[in-house]
């Protein structure tokens, strides 16, 4: 392992600590912009991370040191999380410390310690967010590890640079299991991210709440990293989709051209993501808790229909 | 004499002898006080021999073999100690050593109440001891014995606290099932016994069975240590039982002797029965699985800790047989690569597993003697009464969720990597079956990381739900470095898998022929289970990683003046009462509610609401299925036989020597 | 057999049979009336497209009219008269739900796997993935009997009903390059006549017995006795 894919590595966690923000401004800037309104500049997530981080810090009487350590710890994993994920280039060495399932491993560490500081201080909100949050974890695993092994048994790895170097490989192909798998993977995607229709992100009703109740509590430099991790979630789980799937543009050489060439392309296709989410989160209404299952099972379907379209139609080979 | 032994078996044998002597001291509790102490050195000194033993045969080139002359005149006594008895026998000595430090804390509950501690002295002392002679057995008669003894020391022992009647109903339910369950390993040992030439298991290795008494041997088999282990449907005596025992016991039971039913397991499919069929794996493969979904969700409905506990342990077993599940698959099918990978995957789990559930139970332990409680619904805030239990209790709970670093992660992404390997098989069938096991292991991943979020949660978190846990005081220090030690064990384990790994790797060489040298050919510090480009792991720049990136976060943004953190109310919609009352907050019952509404098909829910002055009045009882689909008709099938036979006492006592001649008559024209 | 030693068109043949199966695990789990009728109607659009593209690659040119006619047909007359139906019997807000959708699902994902399972062992078929579609067919034909099985509602056992013949053809397609067209002409007049023959039917039933649930046929046995 070379240092220059080490620092690599260090730039591509930093272009995701900046980036994320900026995705989650764009994102809402659509939505303002189809509901007539002009919105908020996109710099605006940087200015509330600057108050968050100049103001006091409370915590509660009843909460414990769990609730303390829970931001940094939340912070840290999807940190950890978005750093396998290949930005920019392929073949760094990160992609070889941890693979897709270990990904999925830091994402569920983040969220065990974001309940558990749900329920610490000891009110109904956070109980409720960290119960409504474990169902609907629990019913995305299988649509999401589903998704995964439909990748993982065509590219025969589940390292998510080979993944994308095999989709690379192959040239531009129409396989049935990979477009099942995306659209699986996008469902859930947004139940993960806690987007509309399962979570709203701007709420603060319990009837409507998720991911916010577990954050109700949490003020200054908690809450800033808090925020900052549940932004870098979305912009890990929009890269994962653009450029594990669509990977053309990705760099495979570490050459500064290819570089530049590798984030003007990762930067072109979440802008038309975010746009799509923007409508989408327009378009659609958020539902009440109990058809989020009937969401995520259709998740599921589209993502079993990948596998078995991949068994079936392409020969498993 | 004893020079000439190899140094693994003279480990095992002291392990064996100093667990005996524990239980002959506690024959003497009552009348000195001391004794207690030296009964619990003893135990733990037998588990220090038995972790000795089990590294020193997981080193050893080949298998030390002894005979001993007790037993029956023409069959003595085998011991075999090869690498996977002795991987074995380090999991029970690990956990044994901790119990044996947790208990005399624990017990002085019992000093001065009605049940006597030599009984638990002396039963514990034979349980372990049965449980080691059970995996050094090298032929079916001393297994048989050994396997009977443990079953038998851990009915008295379930049976402790007899004032109960629910404890009393458990252990007998649980007694009913050990020998059902020994009948049929029996039962399995004769046919492989009567088609080869003895009792000793070398010469059931060297016999050939044709495919179908192969199956019918394999069947008996696996519904034997099947219900040992507790797989769904025969389940029933593990969440009664394990509650009912004392909570180092139920660390034992649960830790241990369910892995003493996998190494059962093991020992029978892949080392005597030898050639191995596809159908076998697919057949495991289900039953694991089902057993892991069932056991999760009904884990999440329990109110009682250590049920819930319980219930959970059945998921894990249920993870161990998917993944051998797999290997089974694999094997016989000529993949001997991803085979060797379920086979470690499985043994890996075993060991995690009886590492953090262990730690799990003598948590729930400290619980219970701190606070005499064992009802969810009762605790709250203990992680301020209790910091250390609780901080080794979520330890546990990581693990048992399957997050990284801990152990639990790295045992789950091994048969995830097992399972993607189904692009090897030919049949289409097999390659969309395989995945949607995985994803049903997905599932049960993510129910039991919920279950533990609601356990932790109402049991340490928020505030106290009753005036016994809100005065909780701290257990003392033995209780807590046991628990510490068990915790420390698995943080390494999950951090240092390819050296586990390179322990562990004796045991798929001398049983199947191949070890998993690709795991570990890339260095320590990365796990690649197959080849690098496939899949690789690095545990410890993970952890590295993880810890650079909180130092960081923690010292770069806690800067200025706003360092310190300022201690308010919490957020009660405005109300200036100050903080919220305890019952306001949510409920394990409520916890679970979404979980009820979702999955509710699986189980029996019986939930009412009804109108009573002054308010309402909340049901809820959620029975298992498998009550009512198969131990019940069983039950009543028995009955109905029993009436049957009943009818031949008909207690005139012509008839019964009629009996006795007909009898006489058949068996003198079977001699002629 | 490897995906990527097909032509770009031919990819797309096997991309949208799989959509067709989606459709048709979609109609499975639809309660809605109307939007079942709509689902329908894209399966019969994909359907079309399908043929089409197949006509394209394969050289067979009365293919083109085949699409063009299961377009017409599947995609536009059938979905409109059945649309009429339902607001004649004013049946729009009616909803046919599933009792048990997971375990139905679940069904319907295994017979996916089995009608995979019976033909795998057909060997001659193995050019260009013929086979592969053929067990797709065959599942979307399970998958509408599955429908018939599960679903009470008249007007919804009818688009089960069509959706088996949607496999049918998509089978007939893919094996043999489509039908000899006097029998494609023969079988969508009948589907044409049945779709009508259904409708005045089920005039007939829903003032009989005030009710399309087909759990409660039975009672045009019994109307005489208690004079309804």
């Amino acid at each position: 392992m070379n240092t220059a894919a080490w620092w690599l590595v260090l730039l591509q966690a930093l272009l995701f600590l900046l980036g994320a923000p900026l995705l989650v401004a764009w994102v809402r800037r659509v939505k303002a912009r189809l509901q007539n309104r002009r919105g908020a500049s996109l710099w605006q997530p940087y200015r509330d991370f600057y108050k968050l981080f100049a103001k006091e810090t409370l915590v509660a009487h009843t909460a414990s040191s769990v609730f303390r350590a829970a931001p940094y710890i939340v912070f840290g994993s999807t940190l950890l999380a978005c750093m396998v994920v290949p930005l920019l280039a392929l073949g760094l060495p990160s992609a070889a410390v941890a693979d897709v399932i270990v990904l999925v491993g830091f994402l569920a560490l983040g969220r065990f310690f974001l309940t558990l500081a749900g329920m610490d201080i000891g009110t109904a909100f956070g109980g409720m967010g960290a119960s409504r949050e474990m169902l609907v974890s629990a019913l995305a695993e299988p649509a999401m590890l589903m998704a995964v092994f439909t990748l993982a048994m065509t590219a025969h790895s589940t390292n998510l640079a080979s993944i994308a170097e095999h989709q690379l490989s192959t040239g531009l192909i129409l396989r049935p299991s990979y477009l099942f798998a995306l659209m699986g993977l996008v469902l859930v995607a947004i139940a993960e991210t806690g987007r509309i229709p399962v979570d709203n992100p701007t709420t603060h009703l319990e009837l409507t709440m998720i991911h916010e109740a577990m954050l109700l509590e949490y003020s200054g430099r908690h809450l800033a990293l808090m925020e900052w991790a549940a932004q870098l979630k979305l912009m890990l789980y929009g890269v994962l989709i653009v450029n594990v799937f669509l990977p053309w543009g990705i760099a495979t050489e570490f050459t500064p051209l290819a570089l530049a060439v590798g984030l003007l392309a990762v930067v072109g296709k979440l802008i038309f993501l975010g746009l799509l989410l923007g409508v989408a989160e327009t378009g659609l209404a958020k539902m009440r808790l109990f058809r989020a299952p009937q969401f995520l099972n259709l998740a599921l379907l589209l993502a079993l229909l990948g596998l078995l379209s991949h068994v079936i139609l392409e020969g498993g080979a | 004499m004893i020079y000439n032994l190899p140094p693994a078996l003279l480990f095992a044998y002291a392990a064996v002898l100093a667990a005996l002597g524990s239980a002959l001291i506690a024959l003497g509790t009552a009348r000195v006080p001391g004794f207690k102490t030296l009964m619990f050195i003893l135990l733990g000194l037998s588990g220090a021999a038995a972790v000795v033993a089990g590294l020193a045969a997981l080193s050893a080139p080949a298998a030390a073999v002894a005979e001993l002359p007790l037993g029956l005149p023409w069959l003595p006594w085998h011991l075999r100690l090869d690498a996977l008895a002795g991987f074995f026998m380090l999991i029970i000595g690990l956990v044994v050593m901790a119990v044996s430090v947790y208990g005399p804390g624990y017990v002085r509950d019992f000093e001065h109440g009605q049940d006597s501690l030599l009984v638990l002295g002396v039963f514990t002392g034979l349980f372990v001891a049965a449980m080691l002679l059970v995996v050094l057995a090298d032929d079916a008669f001393l297994f048989m014995i050994s396997w009977e003894l443990m079953s038998l020391s851990s009915y008295f022992l379930v049976a402790f606290q007899h004032e109960q009647a629910a404890n009393r109903r458990a252990a007998f339910i649980y007694l009913l099932m050990a020998q059902i369950g020994a009948l049929s390993i029996l039962l399995g040992y004769a046919v492989l016994a009567g088609f080869g030439g003895g009792f000793a298991f070398d010469a059931m290795r060297a016999t050939h069975l044709s495919p179908l008494w192969a199956s019918i041997a394999f069947g008996l088999g696996f519904v034997g240590f099947g219900m040992k282990a507790g797989l769904v449907p025969m389940h029933a005596w593990l969440p009664e039982a394990h509650p009912a025992a004392p909570s180092h016991v139920s660390a034992l039971m649960s830790g241990i002797m369910l892995k003493v039913a996998v190494y059962g397991f093991i020992r029978f499919t892949f080392d005597l029965l030898g050639s191995l069929q596809w159908q076998w794996g697919v057949a495991v493969l289900v039953v694991g699985s089902i057993s892991a979904l069932m056991g999760v969700l009904a884990a999440l409905m329990q109110r009682d800790l250590k049920r819930l506990l319980a219930y959970s342990s059945v998921e894990n077993i249920g993870i161990i047989f998917i993944s051998l599940g797999l290997g089974l698959i694999f094997f016989a099918t000529g993949h001997p690569l991803a085979g060797v990978l379920g086979l470690v995957a499985a043994l890996y789990h075993s060991l995690n597993h009886a590492l953090f559930k262990s730690l799990l139970f003598l948590g729930a332990g400290s619980i219970l003697h701190a606070t005499h409680e064992r009802d969810l619904e009762r605790m709250g805030g203990l992680l301020r009464r209790m910091p250390w239990t609780g901080l080794f209790f979520l330890s546990g709970c990581i693990s048992i969720s399957a997050l990284p670093p801990f152990n639990g992660f790295v045992s789950e992404w091994l048969t995830f990597q097992t399972a993607l390997q189904a692009w090897l098989l030919k049949g289409g069938v097999m390659r969309s079956l395989i995945p949607i096991a995985a994803a049903v292991l997905a599932l049960t991943g993510a129910l039991s990381a919920a279950c533990f979020v609601r356990a932790y949660g109402i049991a340490f978190l928020g505030q106290a739900r009753s005036r016994r846990v809100r005065r909780a005081r701290p257990v003392s220090r033995g209780m807590r470095s046991a628990q510490g030690f068990l915790a420390l064990l698995c943080l390494l384990c999950g951090i240092f898998p390819t050296t586990v790994l390179q322990w562990l790797n004796a045991v798929p060489q001398q049983l199947l022929g191949r070890g998993l040298n690709e795991a570990t050919a890339h260095g320590w510090l990365w796990l690649t289970p197959i080849a690098p480009q496939t899949a690789s792991y690095s545990a410890p720049i993970v952890l590295l990683a993880l810890l650079l990136v909180w130092w960081f976060s923690a010292s770069l943004l806690r800067r200025g003046k706003v360092r310190e953190v300022r201690r308010c109310d919490p957020w009660g919609c405005g109300f200036s009462d100050g903080l919220p009352s305890p019952r306001m907050q949510y409920t394990a019952t409520a916890f679970a509610q979404p979980f009820r509404r979702v999955f509710g098909l699986l189980f029996h829910v019986d939930e009412r609401v009804e109108r009573e002055e002054p308010g309402l009045r909340h049901q809820l009882q959620i029975t298992d299925r498998a009550w009512g689909l198969f131990y019940e008709p069983v039950g009543r099938w028995v009955q109905a036989a029993s009436r049957r036979v009943i009818r031949l006492q008909s207690g005139n006592i012509r008839v019964y020597l009629g009996w006795s001649l007909g009898t006489l008559l058949v068996l003198l024209w079977l001699i002629s | 057999m490897n995906l990527t030693h097909l032509t770009l068109l031919e990819q797309a043949v096997f991309v949208l049979a799989a959509l067709v199966l989606f459709l048709s695990f979609s109609l499975l789990a639809q309660a809605r009336l109307l939007a079942g009728i709509h689902i329908f109607a894209w399966q019969g659009g994909v359907l079309a497209l399908a043929t089409g593209l197949i006509a394209a690659t394969s050289d067979e040119p009365h293919l083109f009219i085949s699409a063009a006619l299961t377009f017409g047909l599947k995609a536009l007359t059938i979905p409109w008269m059945l649309h009429r139906l339902v607001r004649r019997l004013e049946l729009e807000r009616h909803a046919d739900p599933l009792q048990h959708p997971a375990l139905v699902m679940m069904a319907g994902a295994a017979l996916v796997i089995f009608s995979y399972w019976v033909v795998a062992p057909i060997e001659q078929l193995e050019l260009a993935g013929i086979r592969n579609i053929l067990s797709i067919s065959l599942a979307v034909v399970l998958l509408g009997l599955l429908i018939m099985v599960t679903r009470r509602q008249a007007v919804t056992q009818v688009i089960g009903f069509m959706s088996m013949e949607n496999g049918l053809f998509l089978a007939a397609v893919a094996a043999t390059q489509g039908m000899p067209l006097v029998v494609e002409l023969g079988i969508a007049f009948d589907v044409l006549v049945a779709a009508v023959l259904f409708g005045v039917f089920f005039l007939h039933i829903s003032e009989s017995i005030d009710s399309l649930n087909v759990d409660r046929l039975n009672r045009l046995s019994t109307r005489e006795d208690d004079g309804a």
